[in-house]
């Protein structure tokens, strides 16, 4: 079922969480809404599930206008942060809960229950533990459960909160391969909400960059990354170092002063050499060396006293021999340039 | 004190399996503590209640026995019963509704609120029973319309109930409170969302969710229910038979040099307290048990 968010504004006292934010999800599609806390992410997504009521505009499901409806009503499967499960079922009860509430006529039968627990369990691969209680899992199973008992009620939208945010770096990284496999599987429409842009970019058809209540960006992980359209977009996405630069005539050029453009270069965009070659460069300071890792990552000073971050391969790094406090050239291999609005 | 301030200083600079030692006081500061405290115990607490028991079965068991079992003590026993029936229920009620206002929702006057819950503990229970027979009483606002209508609350049951009820009301909402506000709203929107009616999230999410915490609030509010003398005192009237609880009648009984039969009525009660406090200890370890869960939940 595809949704439209339609001028969507939601205030929390003085704060507007939500400003006057749009979006349109396709149906099927698997979308993340990135952004730091406090950008109007999770009540964007609580909006969309009904836990939240937007003061102007409207949300619409597959064309009808679900604005006023609850959340009860709304047929929303919603993945809690901390996941939610009910602490005095087991397993087995908070993933047959939903289908134990519906009202006589639309219940489905003992067994039927019972069938399509069993199912869900399998899914999520945790068929021994429906007599366990939330207390008696670890966080990635938690999680799981969370997942399987929002599935259980067949919801036309699948929405999630921060779904691996409260789980160690390893658990994460599975746990997100398998959203995804999952999503491939039963390509229910999912959004996932989540302030860490590997997950976003990994995991999701399309990410939404949230910033104060607004949307910065919304395109393909690709596109956002390679082409993005603000320089909070970009800086959101990865590490970067910031100049003052200017470019005239297709000519780049590096300043110590403000010059009205903002050039952003990501660290493994930024090349190190020991001679000039002519194009755009600027001297730097080698100040730290970290070659611990896929990548040597390289603290530096610039000619004016400003930090510089660059990543290169292990064997660039060997074939160049680097040691601390010597000086270098930084060669940009790529730039992104946007007004500096302090100047202009 | 010299012996425990080296204790102390070799505690701090020992190894880590002696680190402990760091906090603890040595044998005779711990033995005149523990000391003080049982001796304490025992001559505020276990000496009158075995004074009560004794004092009770002091002339036999067949005189405790009339004691317990003459009419007016039966229906002292009965009225307790009733006002005591009657109140906690409500209470239950009202302590849930609030608890659930104050826990779950912002809303203007939520500290007042708050703070009137906790009026009956601070007000005097004499003054509370007063307040019922201003309203009530025949010179009372409403005195002359209830009389004019032949309805009788101030020396009459209904008074009883009322004045037990207002000394009681804070136990369960004072015990959900806290319980409710450190819950968080999480589960009952995953209820909603799972397409549960308010109805059905109550009693299936939000009521297991404070169970052992409503349990432990009812046994206080009954105990006190039961216990209460003041307040209850000022609004009966003392009529024999008719509008005596327990305590009441003890006193009369008392003043009236029944000394056996004073505290065969006595010793009920005090039954009836250490069975309180027996239930409430299997209450709290029930409930720490779950809490422990809970915790390993967080972990």
């Amino acid at each position: 079922m595809s949704i439209q968010i339609k001028n969507v504004s939601k205030k929390f006292g003085q704060f507007a969480a939500l400003d006057n934010v749009s979006l349109e999800i396709p149906s099927g599609e698997l979308v993340a809404l990135l952004g730091p806390s406090g950008s109007g992410k999770t009540t964007l997504l609580r909006v969309i599930a009904g836990l939240e009521f937007p003061e102007a505009g409207s949300i619409l499901f597959e064309d009808e206008d679900i604005t006023d409806r609850t959340a009860r009503d709304r047929r929303v499967g919603f993945v809690f942060q901390h996941y939610a499960l009910f602490r005095h079922m087991t397993v087995f009860e908070n993933i047959a809960f939903g289908l134990r509430v519906r009202p006589r006529k639309l219940r489905p039968s003992k067994s039927q229950i019972r069938d399509k627990v069993q199912e869900l369990l399998k899914l999520i691969q945790l068929q021994t533990l429906a007599n366990r209680y939330p207390s008696q899992l670890s966080g990635g199973q938690r999680q799981r459960v969370a997942l399987a008992r929002a599935l259980a009620v067949e919801p036309s939208v699948l929405l999630l909160d921060e779904p691996f945010g409260a789980l160690d770096a390893k658990v994460r990284l599975e746990l997100r391969r398998w959203l995804r496999q999952l999503h491939d599987e039963v390509h229910i429409t999912s959004v996932f909400v989540t302030h860490d842009q590997d997950e976003a970019l990994e995991v999701a058809d399309r990410v939404a960059v949230m910033n104060e209540g607004k949307i910065e960006q919304v395109g393909a992980p690709d596109e956002v990354y390679h082409h993005p359209a603000s320089p909070f977009v970009y800086n959101f996405l990865g590490n970067v170092n910031l100049f003052h630069g200017r470019s005239e005539d297709d000519k780049l050029s590096f300043h110590e002063q403000p010059t009205g453009e903002l050039l952003y270069a990501r660290p493994h965009l930024l090349e190190i050499r020991r001679q000039a070659n002519g194009g755009a460069h600027f001297r730097a300071t080698i100040k730290h060396i970290n070659s611990a890792g896929p990548l040597v990552k390289i603290e530096a000073l610039s000619e004016w006293g400003a930090p510089v971050h660059v990543e290169m391969s292990q064997e660039k790094f060997h074939d160049l021999e680097l040691v601390r406090n010597e000086t270098v050239f930084v060669i940009p291999k790529e730039v992104k340039m946007f007004q500096n609005k302090a100047v202009s | 004190m010299a012996g425990a301030a080296t204790l102390t200083a070799r505690g701090v600079f020992s190894t880590r399996s002696e680190s402990t030692r760091a906090v603890t006081e040595s044998p005779a500061v711990r033995w005149i503590l523990t000391g003080v405290a049982l001796l304490f115990l025992g001559v505020f607490i276990f000496m009158p209640l075995a004074v009560v028991f004794v004092e009770a079965l002091r002339k036999g068991l067949s005189v405790y026995w009339d004691g317990l079992t003459q009419p007016d003590a039966l229906s002292a026993i009965k009225l307790t019963l009733i006002a005591a029936g009657i109140a906690v229920p409500l209470n239950v009620i009202f302590g849930v509704a609030a608890a659930w206002a104050i826990g779950k929702f912002e809303f203007w006057g939520k500290s007042l609120l708050i703070t009137l819950i906790d009026l009956p503990f601070s007000v005097s229970p004499v003054v509370s029973g007063l307040i019922y027979v201003l309203l009530f009483g025949l010179q009372g606002v409403f005195g002359p319309w209830l009389a004019e209508h032949d309805l009788q609350i101030i020396f009459a049951v209904p008074g009883i109930v009322l004045a037990t009820i207002f000394v009681t009301f804070p136990f369960v909402a004072r015990e959900l409170i806290p319980l409710i506000q450190a819950q968080g709203q999480e589960e009952e929107e995953a209820a909603l969302s799972l397409g549960a009616s308010g109805w059905q999230t109550f009693w299936r999410v939000s009521l297991p969710n404070i169970k052992w915490g409503l349990i432990y609030g009812v046994i206080l509010c009954n105990a006190r229910a039961m216990g209460e003398f003041g307040a209850v005192s000022v609004v009966s009237g003392h009529i024999r038979g008719r509008t005596n609880t327990m305590p009441l009648h003890i006193e009369i009984l008392y003043n009236e040099y029944s000394f056996a039969a004073a505290f065969a009525v006595a010793s009920l009660l005090a039954f009836l307290a250490l069975a309180t406090l027996v239930v409430k200890r299997m209450v709290e370890w029930r409930a720490s048990r779950q809490a422990t869960q809970a915790l390993g939940e967080l972990a």
